[in-house]
């Protein structure tokens, strides 16, 4: 029988992501993929999986319930921290788990951060030039709803795995460079840029994100009307009211706005992630410190594999020992490394 | 020595973040401007160089994203220099390999409610305005906004019309819609301020299709009349998926 996964009721924001479509710009299509690609490949790690070509169900918000139908599935929960139960009992995110045949994954709302995801072994879609993501901006696929079935393979025999992720999900300091229209902005603007406490806006989406602030707008002083020109991630494009507005992966692929600057890859994941509300500094940096966080992240994605370790292990191999709270003389395999941080 | 004279600044080359360059070769869109950036991008495109992972043309520029990696800021900026120094770009002419697009076209009607009042602002009369347009084979100056969407001109001088300032609802898929001389074709049915005149049997973005984006930036289409029956029968071919509209080779 074949190996699905069903989905019994789902969340707002539940669509199938991958590492997107990257070079069709020249035809109007932004790159998309997964918000949070470093979840992804951890979600591949957790799995045993190649990271290249993961494929997951990103959770925007919130999750849904799933179930396991005609084999044992092996499943990954990364990204932003949610809860989450199989047939009622909590399991840790961050870590991999086996969902047998038949029984019920409970996905709550986000506890930190904003996009979760749920990684099975085997998920596959039909490829659309390329890739298996939807761009819901783009009108390639859809959101996944309740009623909906994705096929999987039955579990590798593979036991349950952990990972120590970063915290990408709580906003904070976001490095940015110059684009085109900086030198537009004058020096006081700019400086201003720097020294405002911005939230992330609720109304974000996988197409953008503006940030909300007090005080007066950042207008350009030149006022010049700007032809349409091609836009990517990580732009900050000035909207009409005067806020910065951070270009996401769905992004239209060209734009009339001012660009005061452009956020670095490294951090664009965690302004992606930051939860509604949270605090978000933007400081100019040199391409250099921009090169060096690049390069920082795909080492991060490179060391994955070796830090995706068993939840379970001998206590003499757990150099930490004392961290860890002791209490029945194992690690909870119901522990929730984020429960207590709420 | 340089074979390009600098046209008041032009063409510009800027850093565009960590991965990212822009070369405007103005600050307005003309015919030639347009030329220019779709002749630099198909010589990049020949170039070839190793860390370039894509161009891409605006109405005005060529964008290029590369891996900063594996070429440095440094070396591509002199690179890109140093090929911008090669030719007049404004000279130049179009690159080789464009197509010329023949689309089954209703104008007016149900399927361009907005035609008489663009002819009016054009000072001529639906008739009129219906014929120039047909006659004037309008370039792919872009592809962009939404996937696949082509912005087309330039059309005749009396075209210059401003944009509405209030949305249409709804225009649906093939909508063909004119402003500032230039048409624009709805891949899906989207609002906009263009001014709606006729729907085209031509799907630009087809994920289904063999070439899901069948145009480039460069190509030409010729927006044939045809009436309301023809255009239905030919909808229904373009929503089956099977092309209608023809192309050739443009030398």
């Amino acid at each position: 029988m074949t190996a699905l996964l069903d989905i019994l009721s789902a969340g707002p924001g539940l669509s199938l992501q991958d590492r997107g479509r990257p070079g069709l710009l020249a035809k109007g299509l932004s790159r998309g993929g997964a918000m949070d690609p470093a979840a992804l490949a951890e979600g591949a790690a957790l799995l045993g999986a190649a990271p290249d070509t993961a494929l997951a169900v990103e959770l925007a918000g919130a999750g849904g319930t799933f179930r396991a139908e005609g084999a044992d599935l092996l499943i990954a929960l990364t990204g932003a921290p949610m809860t989450a139960e199989i047939e009622g009992a909590r399991v840790p995110w961050s870590g991999s788990h086996l969902l047998p045949r038949g029984t019920t994954l409970k996905i709550g709302g986000a506890l930190q951060g904003s996009y979760g995801y749920l990684s099975v072994a085997g998920l596959d879609a039909p490829e659309i030039l390329g890739a298996r993501s939807a761009h819901l901006s783009g009108g390639i696929g859809r959101r996944l709803v309740a009623g909906d079935r994705l096929f999987c393979a039955p579990a590798p025999n593979l036991g349950g795995l952990m990972i120590a992720a970063e915290d990408r999900f709580s906003g904070g300091e976001i490095r940015i460079l110059p684009s085109v229209q900086t030198a537009q902005f004058d020096r006081e603007t700019l400086d201003r840029l720097q020294d405002t406490a911005f939230r992330k806006d609720a109304r974000a989406s996988r197409m953008g994100a503006r940030m909300g602030f007090d005080g007066p707008g950042f207008s350009s002083s030149a006022h010049l009307a700007i032809l349409s020109e091609i836009i990517v991630p990580g732009d900050i494009q000035v909207i009409g009211d005067g806020a910065p507005f951070v270009l996401l992966n769905e992004c239209q692929s060209m734009g009339g706005y001012p660009r005061i600057a452009t956020v670095i890859s490294a951090d664009l994941p965690r302004v992606a992630q930051a939860a509604p509300g949270s605090p978000i500094r933007f400081r100019f940096v040199t391409l250099e410190e921009a090169l060096k966080a690049r390069q920082a992240s795909i080492n991060y994605l490179k060391s994955l594999p070796s830090r995706a370790v068993p939840r379970v292990r001998h206590p003499g191999d757990i150099p930490d020992l004392l961290s860890y709270q002791l209490v029945s003389g194992a690690i909870s395999a119901h522990h929730d490394p984020h429960e207590k941080e709420g | 020595m340089g074979k390009a004279p600098e046209r008041g600044g032009f063409p510009r080359l800027q850093r565009m973040g960590e991965e990212g360059f822009l070369i405007e070769f103005g600050d307005s869109l003309s015919m030639s401007v347009n030329a220019a950036s779709l002749a630099f991008r198909a010589a990049l495109d020949a170039a070839g160089w190793e860390g370039v992972e894509e161009t891409a043309t605006s109405l005005k520029s060529v964008f290029l994203r590369f891996d900063p990696l594996r070429l440095s800021h440094m070396a591509l900026e002199v690179a890109l220099s140093d090929l911008l120094q090669t030719h007049d770009w404004y000279g130049e002419g179009l690159p080789q390999g464009r197509k010329l697009w023949r689309v089954p076209t209703v104008f007016g009607g149900p399927h361009g409610p907005q035609l008489a009042e663009a002819a009016a602002l054009a000072g001529m009369s639906p008739e009129d305005a219906v014929a120039q347009i047909a006659q004037t084979p309008v370039r792919v100056l872009t592809i962009g906004f939404s996937p696949g969407m082509p912005y087309l001109g330039q059309l005749p001088k009396a075209f210059d019309i401003p944009r509405k300032t209030e949305l249409n609802p709804h225009v649906p898929p093939g909508g063909l819609a004119l402003a500032i001389r230039q048409l624009v074709l709805f891949p899906v049915g989207t609002q906009t301020g263009w001014r709606w005149v006729g729907r085209a049997a031509l799907d630009v973005f087809g994920q289904q299709a063999e070439q899901p984006f069948p145009l480039t930036a460069g190509d030409e289409i010729v927006f044939h009349p045809v009436d309301e029956a023809t255009f239905e029968d030919a909808w229904a071919k373009v929503e089956q998926g099977r092309m209608v509209a023809q192309s050739e080779a443009l030398a």
